[in-house]
Formats: C-alpha cells, sequence, structure tokens
C-alpha cells in the first residue's frame, strides 16, 4: 500500500468519535494518532466519506481541539507477534502493562505507547531451515525456547508467492530485533527476517488446512469433561447471571485445562479479578512443569479502561492465540466477558448514530459474534503437524435472561453451551452449570473417533444424564404431592439422580485435590457412581433410603478430597465400596 | 488570551451551542447571565465553529444574548484537609456558606489505575456492625452498594456505617437527594463527631440533573487524591439509581439511542469507570465504596442494580429494616475472614447463618400449624435472639464482641454437639458452662 504522506485535521469530535478533513490517501480502519496537548492519541478510522473520515480514539479525548493535527499510519490495527508474549500482560491495544506501570506509575497514561515484547532480551536460537530451501510464508526458519514451547521463528506471514532462503543464522543467542535469516522473492528481492512479525488484529492469521475437531480438551472440570465436553479447536460459551461463578469457572479451566498456550482475555470486567491471576499464576505449578504464569498471557483491559479498546482487546488475544496454533501448539483463549465487547460495539454504533437493532445492539452483532469463534479451529500444518485454538466466551447477559442478543447470537455459534443458573448458585451447587439447559455437539465426534475406553465415558454419562432428567421431573411433584405421594421406585430415582450430581456434576473450585480431577480418576469416579446408579436397591422405607444415599454422598465426597493414590484414598474408596455392596 | 463570546446560538436540554475556535473537548465554560447569574458549563462536543457546551445548572432562563468566556481548563474540584466538615454543591461550591476553598484542585475524570499496580486486598473495614463485620466482612478496596427499595433505613444505615467506621477520611456523595435526607446527614455527623473527618458533595432532587452525574466524580477525584496520600478513605454515594436516571435524562434529551428501559448503552461502562476507582494502593492509602442503589419495583434485574450487581464485589440487601443474611454477601470476606480476624470468625458465621436457615423453615412450620419438634424449639429460640441481638442495625459493637455474642446466643440456645462446629473452638471460645460441656 504505498501512497504519499496522508495529513488531516480535526473538524468535529464528541466523545471519544473524531471527524477528521483529510488530504490524500485512507484505508477503511486504519491508525491514525491525533496531536493533541503534546501528546498522540491512537485512533482507528471506522467510516469514510468524501473527504472527512470517522475516526474513533482509544484514549480519554479531553482536550482535543478543532484544527488538531491528524498523522495517518498506513497500517491497520496490528499485533506485534514474537517470543515473549508468554507470561506478559497487554491492555486491550497489547501495551506492556508492567512497562507502562514502571514509566508512569500508579495511573495509567495517556498517549503512552511502548513496544509489546522486549528488545534486549537475548533468545537462543535453532535454525531449521537451510539455504536453498524454498518456502512460503509461516513456514518454519527455525525455532527458540519460549517456557515450554518450542516457539517458531516463522517466513513472515505477509510474505508473497514462493521464496528461496539465502541465509539463515547460526545456532546462537539473538535479540528479536537481529535477522536471523535472508529470503528471496519471486521478483528477486532479498527480504530480512527477524523475530518479530505484525498482523492486523480483525483478520483471521490461519495458513494451513482447517480439520474437524475431533479431540476432547479435558478441562479437569467434571461437568465439563463428562456431559458438556469441549474439544480442542472447538468454542464454548458460559452465559450466566452476576453472582453465578462465571469467573471462577473461567480461571479454573485456565488454570486446569490440558492446554499448552492459554490467553486469557480479560474485557471489561472488574480489575481485582485479573488482580488475582497476575498474583497467583506466578506462584501455581503447571502439571507439566515449571509456573502457569509460563504457559499464559494477559490481555487486560477492565471495566474503567477506554472503551473503544475494549472492542480491540478480543482481537488482540485471539491474534494471540492464532500466532501459537500456527506453531503447532494447542492454544486456548478464554474471553471475560463477550457481553462488555458487545456493549463497545454497541457504544460505538450508538455514536455513529446507525440504526439499532434489538436492545440497540448494531445489526452486525450476529456477524461479529460469528467471525470471532469462526476463529477457533484445528490447524493442519505445511509440515503435517497439527495446531488448534479452542475459544470460551463468558456471556454476562441483563438480568440474568438468556434470550437476549448477545446470548442467542453466541449459542447460535458454539460448539458448547454451558449455562450458569442462579438457581443452582443460590443452592450452593457448583460449578452451576446447568445440566438440564447445558448441551454439547462434540460428544458424538469423539464417540466415532475415539477408543474404548472413550466409547465407554461416553456411554455411561448418557445413561448418568437420563437420572439428571428424571430425578428432577420426580423433584417437581414430590414438591406439589410431597414424598409420601410418590412410590418407592421414584424415590430413589429420585436420590440417584441428587447423588449423581452431588458426586460427579459438583466440584469444589475452593479444595485443592477436588479443584482438578484429572482423567483416569474421574473415570474412577465414574465407574463408582456408575454402579451405584444401576444397582437395585431396596429399602424398608423412605427415611433409610434417604439416610443411606446421604451417608454414601458424604463418604465419596471425603472421598474427593483425598490426594490421588494415597493409602487414604483407597481406604476411602473400598469403604464406599463396602457402603454399596452392603446395601 | 480570554474571549468572550456574546451570542449563544442554540438552547435545547441542558445543551447551548456558541460559535468558537479553538476550544478543548471538555474545557469548561462561564456562562454571565444577563440578570448577573453565572453558570459553569462544560464543551462536550464541536463541529466545526460550533461548540455544544453542557450548561450545569441547566440552561432554564438562559437567553441568547447571555455571556460565554472559555476557561482554558476543564471540571476541577478543590481538595485539601481544609474540605474536611465542608458541604459542597455537585458544581463543587460550597453550600455551608463557608469560604471558598483556595487550596491544590485536581481534575476530575482523572486517568485509571494499572492493574498491574493494584495488590490483592487484604485489611479489614471495622464498621462495628454485626451483620457487615461478622457475616459479610468488607475489605479495603472494596466497591460494594446497598440493594435497597425506597422507604427503607438506608440513608441511615450509611449514616452509621460513616461515624463508625475506622475510616480516616469519609467522602459523601449525595444524588438526588431529598432536603430531609441531607439535612438527617448533617445532624448525625454533627452530633456524632463524624463531621471532622467528612467532606459531602451534594446533589438536591430539586439541583439541575447535570450537577448530579458530576456528584461521583467529585468525590472520588478527592478520594483518589487523599488515597495518595497515605489516607484511608470511604466513600458514600447515595443513590447511584439517581446518578443513572440522570445519566438517562440526558442522554435522551441528546437524542442518544437508549438500550435497555431508555438507559443509555454506556450504563454499564459509566457505573464501572466510578466504582472502579475502589483502590488499594500499595505501600499507601486506599478507596473503599458503599453505595446505595435502590431499586424500582424492588426488581434486582432492573438495568441498574443488574449492572450493578456485574461491576461490585457483592452486595447488601436492606429488607425491612435489617441487612437480609441470605441474599447479601460480600465476595472479598474470605480474605479477611479468620485471617485478620479471630480463627473461629468464618466456621461461627457460616453455622450462625446455616442454624438461622433452618430457623426460618422451622418458623414455617410453626405458621402452617405444625406440632414442632424440641430441635424445632430451640431453633425458634436461637432466631429470636439472634434477630434481636446482631440482625439490629443499631448494634455498635467490635468484632471480637460480636464474636462472643454469637456464641453466646448458640450456648443459650443449643448444647455444644448441636451446633456444627469444630471441637477445638467450641472448647476455646464456647460459652457453654463447663458442667453443660459435651
Amino acid at each position: 500500500m504505498q501512497h504519499a504522506e496522508t495529513t488531516g485535521i480535526i473538524v468535529a469530535a464528541q466523545g471519544n468519535l473524531m471527524t477528521v478533513q483529510f488530504d490524500g490517501i485512507v484505508r477503511q480502519n486504519e491508525v491514525v494518532f491525533v496531536a493533541s496537548q503534546g501528546r498522540k492519541l491512537k485512533g482507528e478510522v471506522i467510516e469514510i466519506s468524501g473527504n472527512e473520515a470517522k475516526v474513533q480514539v482509544f484514549e480519554p479525548t479531553r482536550g482535543v481541539k478543532l484544527g488538531d493535527k491528524v498523522e495517518f499510519d498506513k497500517d491497520l490495527l496490528t499485533v506485534e507477534l514474537g517470543p515473549g508474549l508468554l507470561t506478559e500482560v497487554f491492555d486491550g491495544l497489547q501495551n506492556p502493562l508492567e512497562k507502562i506501570a514502571a514509566q508512569a506509575g500508579y495511573f495509567l497514561p495517556i498517549g503512552l505507547y511502548l513496544p509489546p515484547i522486549d528488545r534486549e532480551n537475548k533468545w537462543d536460537f535453532t535454525p531449521s531451515a537451510k539455504a536453498g530451501d524454498i518456502v512460503e510464508r509461516a513456514y518454519f526458519l527455525g525455532s527458540v525456547p519460549e517456557g515450554k514451547i518450542d516457539h517458531k521463528i516463522m517466513v513472515p506471514f505477509t510474505f508473497v508467492g514462493k521464496g528461496t532462503v539465502v541465509s539463515v543464522a547460526e545456532k546462537g543467542s539473538y535479540t528479536v530485533d537481529n535477522v536471523i535469516a535472508t529470503i528471496k522473492d519471486e521478483e528477486g528481492k532479498v527480504h530480512d527476517v527477524t523475530m518479530i512479525q505484525h498482523w492486523p488484529a480483525k483478520f483471521p492469521l490461519r495458513f494451513g488446512q482447517r480439520k474437524l475437531p475431533t479431540e476432547q480438551l479435558v478441562t479437569a472440570c467434571r461437568i465439563i469433561d463428562g456431559p458438556f465436553a469441549v474439544a480442542k479447536g472447538g468454542t464454548f460459551a458460559t452465559p450466566g447471571p452476576f453472582g453465578a461463578g462465571k469467573t471462577v469457572l473461567q480461571h479454573q479451566i485456565s488454570k486446569y485445562a490440558d492446554i499448552e498456550v492459554v490467553i486469557v482475555v480479560a474485557c471489561g470486567e472488574r480489575a481485582g479479578e485479573v488482580v488475582e491471576i497476575l498474583k497467583e499464576f506466578p506462584e501455581l505449578d503447571d502439571p507439566k512443569g515449571g509456573k502457569l504464569m509460563d504457559r499464559t498471557s494477559i490481555i487486560c483491559n477492565t471495566s474503567s479502561m477506554p472503551v473503544a479498546a475494549r472492542e480491540s482487546s478480543v482481537y488482540v488475544g485471539v491474534t494471540l492465540a492464532e500466532y501459537y496454533r500456527q506453531m503447532g501448539v494447542d492454544t486456548l483463549m478464554l474471553a471475560d466477558s463477550t457481553s462488555r465487547w458487545a456493549q463497545a460495539l454497541r457504544e460505538m454504533s450508538g455514536r455513529l448514530e446507525e440504526i439499532p437493532g434489538e436492545e440497540a445492539f448494531p445489526a452486525y452483532l450476529a456477524s461479529r459474534i460469528a467471525e470471532l469463534y469462526e476463529r477457533a479451529g484445528v490447524l493442519e500444518l505445511a509440515d503435517g503437524s497439527q495446531g488448534s485454538l479452542t475459544i470460551g466466551g463468558a456471556v454476562s447477559p441483563a438480568g440474568g435472561n438468556f434470550e437476549e442478543p448477545v446470548t442467542l447470537n453466541t449459542l447460535s455459534v458454539v460448539g458448547c453451551f454451558l449455562g450458569l443458573s442462579r438457581a443452582r448458585s443460590d443452592a450452593r451447587r457448583f460449578p452451576a452449570i446447568d445440566p438440564l439447559i447445558s448441551w454439547s455437539k462434540y460428544s458424538d465426534r469423539f464417540y466415532e473417533n475415539g477408543d474404548d475406553i472413550i466409547k465407554w465415558r461416553i456411554d455411561q454419562i448418557k445413561i448418568a444424564q437420563k437420572f439428571i432428567t428424571e430425578s428432577d421431573e420426580i423433584g417437581k411433584k414430590m414438591s406439589v404431592v410431597g414424598e409420601e405421594g410418590i412410590s418407592m421406585i421414584d424415590m430413589v430415582t429420585y436420590l440417584k439422580g441428587e447423588f449423581y450430581d452431588a458426586c460427579f456434576l459438583q466440584q469444589n473450585a475452593f479444595d485443592t485435590v477436588d479443584s482438578a480431577t484429572m482423567m483416569d480418576r474421574q473415570n474412577e469416579q465414574l465407574t463408582l457412581v456408575m454402579n451405584i446408579l444401576n444397582k437395585k436397591f431396596s429399602f424398608a422405607d423412605r427415611d433409610i433410603a434417604r439416610s443411606y444415599f446421604l451417608d454414601l454422598t458424604d463418604k465419596f465426597i471425603q472421598w474427593h478430597y483425598t490426594p490421588h493414590k494415597t493409602d487414604l484414598y483407597n481406604e476411602k474408596k473400598s469403604e464406599i465400596k463396602n457402603l454399596i455392596e452392603g446395601a | 488570551m480570554v474571549k468572550t463570546y456574546n451570542r449563544i446560538e442554540l438552547i435545547k436540554g441542558s445543551i447551548a451551542q456558541v460559535k468558537a475556535e479553538g476550544v478543548a473537548l471538555g474545557e469548561l465554560a462561564m456562562i454571565k447571565t444577563r440578570d448577573g447569574r453565572t453558570t459553569l458549563g462544560e464543551v462536550i462536543s464541536f463541529n466545526h465553529d460550533k461548540v455544544n457546551l453542557q450548561v450545569y445548572a441547566g440552561t432554564r432562563g438562559l437567553s441568547t444574548g447571555d455571556q460565554v468566556r472559555f476557561l482554558n481548563k476543564s471540571m476541577e474540584v478543590s481538595y485539601g484537609e481544609s474540605m474536611l466538615g465542608r458541604v459542597f454543591n455537585g458544581s463543587g461550591v460550597p453550600i455551608d456558606n463557608g469560604p471558598e476553598l483556595m487550596e491544590e484542585s485536581v481534575e476530575i475524570g482523572g486517568p485509571s489505575f494499572n492493574p498491574v499496580k493494584r495488590i490483592i486486598p487484604k485489611r479489614f473495614v471495622k464498621t462495628n456492625i454485626p451483620m457487615i463485620d461478622m457475616f459479610n466482612s468488607l475489605v479495603i478496596s472494596q466497591k460494594i452498594p446497598i440493594f435497597s427499595i425506597p422507604g427503607e433505613p438506608y440513608n441511615e444505615l450509611l449514616a452509621r456505617i460513616a461515624s463508625q467506621t475506622d475510616a480516616d477520611i469519609v467522602i459523601l456523595g449525595g444524588m438526588g437527594l431529598k432536603f430531609d435526607d441531607y439535612q438527617f446527614f448533617l445532624n448525625y455527623f454533627s452530633k456524632t463527631g463524624a463531621m471532622e473527618k467528612t467532606t459531602m458533595f451534594v446533589h438536591l432532587a430539586s439541583d439541575p440533573t447535570v450537577e448530579c452525574i458530576l456528584v461521583p466524580d467529585m468525590a472520588l477525584a478527592a478520594a483518589e487524591k487523599f488515597a495518595i496520600k497515605d489516607k484511608n478513605v470511604l466513600v458514600l454515594l447515595t443513590d447511584m439509581t439517581a446518578f443513572s436516571d440522570s445519566l438517562k435524562e440526558i442522554s435522551i434529551s441528546m437524542e442518544m439511542v437508549p438500550s435497555n428501559r431508555g438507559y443509555p448503552g454506556s450504563l454499564y461502562s459509566d457505573l464501572a469507570s466510578r466504582y472502579e476507582k475502589a483502590v488499594d494502593i500499595d505501600g499507601s492509602g486506599s478507596i473503599t465504596i458503599i453505595a446505595v442503589t435502590t431499586m424500582p419495583g424492588d426488581d434486582v434485574t432492573h438495568p441498574v442494580p443488574d449492572n450493578t450487581g456485574y461491576i461490585t464485589e457483592g452486595q447488601f440487601y436492606l429488607h425491612n429494616g435489617v441487612i437480609d443474611p441470605f441474599g447479601s454477601l460480600s465476595r472479598l470476606k474470605q480474605q479477611v475472614m479468620g485471617k485478620v480476624t479471630r480463627e473461629d470468625h468464618g466456621d461461627l458465621a457460616n453455622s450462625m447463618i446455616r442454624l438461622y436457615a433452618d430457623a426460618k423453615k422451622a418458623r414455617d412450620r410453626e405458621s402452617m400449624g405444625f406440632r414442632l419438634s424440641g430441635w424445632d424449639q430451640k431453633l425458634l429460640t436461637f432466631a429470636d435472639m439472634f434477630e434481636d441481638k446482631m440482625m439490629s442495625l443499631d448494634v455498635n459493637m467490635d468484632i471480637d464482641d460480636q464474636l462472643n455474642l454469637g456464641w453466646e446466643i448458640l450456648a443459650a440456645s443449643f448444647s455444644p454437639n448441636e451446633v456444627g462446629l469444630k471441637q477445638q473452638y467450641v472448647n476455646q471460645y464456647g460459652k457453654w458452662k463447663t458442667d453443660n460441656n459435651g
């Protein structure tokens, strides 16, 4: 995109929406800088008409004057990619917040932009390509170790056509700005390649063949891994009213999911919640070694930070995740909350005076949500390896009512719906994922592609879930006719359903052992649960039945709290077995 | 170069338009009316040389020939020790017949706190009210609303918290206050001596709408300044529903597309940018926010309480003159319960709430005419004592006394093995007579 310098001046302003009169060529979504009071405020072109462009500014705009100069950057809003993204905390425009704090102190300064990736740090580069290799964009040239990730250095994503590697740096230590390879393009021009590259945040970064997700993403959360399983490369949404435990659930998943890279996007939520991640993750061990923070990158645009940058924060996060997928890594992006992101779209749409859709959300809300979740997926790369990107979005529906535009549009595009309910959280049944309304579309695919254990598991879960629906119906009946009004058989079914709920679906996120249950332990638990669900009991009366199941539940929960495969664990397990056989 | 403009081109809602150049967004303007009044306005938008001013005192009585002078600064609030004990309106003008403040001034609506500089809150806020300290402990830097309905004594509760707390400074932001409520606060603070450490920003129900929106910004800008200087500040905001209604009124008069029940689409962000000012600054002071949100129609899904619930760290429900022990929740209480306070705190509180829930069921059985078991009788005794001695908002006692009182109530109602508490705590803190023990 070669064109002469474009300049402009502010002719109108309201809130963070500016009208700029320009002279030259302007791209839609081009980045601009508004010079105001000696500072440069970053913004983005969102509408062009004649020689006037509408610009949304990402910063507070107090002090902007008529006639202030505007510079056009020629580039779209890009994300900087390279080694050093993990363990970092960025704002919605990918400014490194730790470095900003080191320079500016307690408060977020206006108009201070720092390079996201550290320029001084040295990385141990090992080449994999050699001179003479024919390459295309996204081909691997070599790699550097970043935490446990073998961070691939790739042919720039913006490289066009086939190229010939002219030179590759020797094994050694380099900064991200050092040239580590040169590549000749089809026209004979030689390009320098460093470890850093840039990609426009709002375009999907995807080079390779898309594949159907067939492998389960183990989250260590029983109710998800059981009835509402998520696929690696799939999508899921967790809508729920306030206080239902959305954020706790998201934190649990980000801690324990069996995945290599986690990108957490804290989008328009409380700053205090990010602080918990910031202070906890560097201390917590990753089950695979190292600390949790080593595999995590946080994009943090909390509720009091500029609304316009809240919109971009989600795109920055997903681009980072796509970048790691491009190396053949399994990545997970969690966005809390996509409702706040949608509200940012709504605010801007309102200022542009667009015709509003339902609840004043813009008419393009549905397509924006679909575009975002479609960036998830499994990708087969040029060298035959696979990477995946799983996207999980929290949704905060107004009044906890799922019949609202963001929830409805999200549900129509995701593969798994984990609906949190107030009733369950009030009854202290956590995680408050409601087993009666949630669903997952992935189980059938896992069944087709799975081994015997997976097939067994899915079959068992199906049987167990029937108890939940039946138990719910019997429970409703009981509340009308009383315990005496139902048959003994129904009473036992009801108790079995409650037992399965309490001992398998519910999980204590605050107990160090129970908070994360790995697959082999889950299968052991499921085996015992099924023994009970399948057993034909005969009780003398209802009170005996009730106290039997209460005792069983208590023992089961005590078992959950014992560390895996210890003596105490085996002891508790045999206590339960005896109790089952003795009945 | 201060230029005066003598012609207002357009007057509509709270907006006045003048033709001017070189004016910045957010800049203040002084409007001098022909009858000698002066009022402030703020530049909220411009289109070429047409500058729109939002007039703080409203446009009633403004004429096209009034003088407008731009002040080359944005809205500020005076700040300093001398503001303690004083009362200001939503424009920051003293309304207590005292002198104007001539000290340092701070811009309102300043930048937000860098999240990486935040720390995990862990300092206990004493209010000496058992339903707060004991069952839903407040933590410094917490932001929490009192959900209530008109007619409930929420302002009395705020006033009580203000005068009983150990905060260094209390800043009260009153929005849409009735004159009676305003006088109540003044009298209460003077009577209890809390006025010495209190500053009030008050928007009365009859004051111009725009000033209502300024109140939290003023209060929080001043609070932030104190917090940086090592003071623990408690900010009380009443009533955030009046604040939201003012936002609604203004946004609709500016022809912005409403989202839900007429409120602007930015309501969540508008509330969050205020509540998120709550902070515990590492090695310095802090801001804690307790707000009142009246729920129209007692409906928690109404946009104002609903958005608030997503922003704040818990909520207190004030119903029938008491803080409801079931719906109320302090999300940060785990940070201090049993850690900063006595070790038995958490278990004791949980156990009492569980028993109280059982007692409620027993009371239902009683009212339905069922025969009560011995256990039910015990529960009823417990519930009566609990309500009488702990739930009343008039109780004023230290947390350790509250815990002891809790044990006394348990001892008077149950035997030690019935309360479900660890034997170690029963032995150490229990109030049972030894011969009755076990």
